[in-house]
């Protein structure tokens, strides 16, 4: 590999010249961004917490209970933290949910025209909003 | 794939000797992630509560375990292919090896971890 000419373009081929960017922003490009993002957000972040949530289960009530501590306040209502994290991993959930099914569709060659395509972008942010926006009412009516 | 020799061609796999495997598989684990993780957030938004004796007698249920395991095991594996990826695109030269190295510890980790717990929890006695 080193003996590769490093000027080659690289993918993906961000930038043009200083500071100066190769696309022009747009919805599309956003929810690209926002599809990385995400996942990589879930999957660092959220394997962990995922992995202490089960492993405090299976430690027993004394482990679960200090696991439970650091989200919660001396009431059991989520305090600051739990509900960044709360929000922060079911939003990108949905929105990698749903940008998800985007690349599907978009895979089979559909939706590539440009106001559908522009359309159908705009449409995976606004879904990932109101199912978050759902679940979080869920679980406060509840 | 399509400037190759007509054999390389037919084959289909490219410089990287791979192929469409990893593309292929990122779709099939991103159809089951789909429906397990809306089962996953169904399950849990209908919870009685998030207490130990609540999410402790959820987990022991084999209706809950066994979707469970292959939630991590679809995620885990969907994760591990989508930050392959992530790390071709920004890390180059000898610190990508280190990375991809890393990445694959990191899931293989994680996973026997959560395996574990989740088999632990179900398969325990009664508490
Ligand atoms: C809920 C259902 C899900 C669907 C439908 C889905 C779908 C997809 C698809 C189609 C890709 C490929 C994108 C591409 O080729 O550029 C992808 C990438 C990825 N996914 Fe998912 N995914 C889901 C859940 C998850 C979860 C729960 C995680 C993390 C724990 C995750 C982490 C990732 C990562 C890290 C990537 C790579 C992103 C990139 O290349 O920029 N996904 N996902």
């Amino acid at each position: 590999m080193a003996s590769r000419p490093t000027s080659r373009p690289r993918s993906p081929h961000l930038f043009s010249g200083f500071l100066r960017l190769n696309y022009r922003w747009g919805p599309q490009m956003l929810v690209s961004i926002l599809h990385r993002v995400t996942g990589d957000g879930m999957a660092t972040v959220g394997t962990v917490l995922l992995v202490w949530w089960l492993a405090a289960l299976a430690a027993g009530e004394a482990a679960y209970a200090s696991f439970r501590d650091v989200f919660t306040t001396s009431t059991g209502s989520l305090n600051l933290l739990g509900w960044v994290i709360g929000v922060g991993l079911t939003l990108s959930l949905f929105q990698h949910m749903m940008s998800g099914i985007r690349h599907l569709v978009m895979d089979t060659g559909a939706a590539f025209e440009l106001k559908t395509s522009k359309t159908f972008a705009v449409a995976t942010m606004v879904v990932a909003i109101a199912l978050t926006a759902a679940f979080w009412l869920y679980l406060g009516m509840k | 794939m399509g400037t190759g020799t007509s054999i390389g061609r037919v084959r289909g796999l490219g410089s990287a000797h791979q192929g469409t495997h990893h593309w292929w598989h990122q779709r099939l684990t991103a159809g089951a992630n789909l429906f397990l993780m809306l089962w996953f957030m169904f399950s849990l938004a209908r919870l009685s509560g998030f207490d130990y004796a609540s999410v402790h007698s959820w987990l022991r249920s084999a209706w809950v375990a066994i979707p469970m395991l292959l939630l991590v095991v679809s995620i885990f594996y969907h994760f591990r292919l989508g930050l392959q990826v992530v790390i071709e695109d920004y890390a180059h030269h000898e610190g990508k090896v280190v990375l991809m190295v890393l990445l694959s510890l990191f899931t293989v980790a994680t996973a026997a971890i959560a395996i574990f717990a989740i088999l632990k929890v179900a398969l325990g006695a009664a508490a």
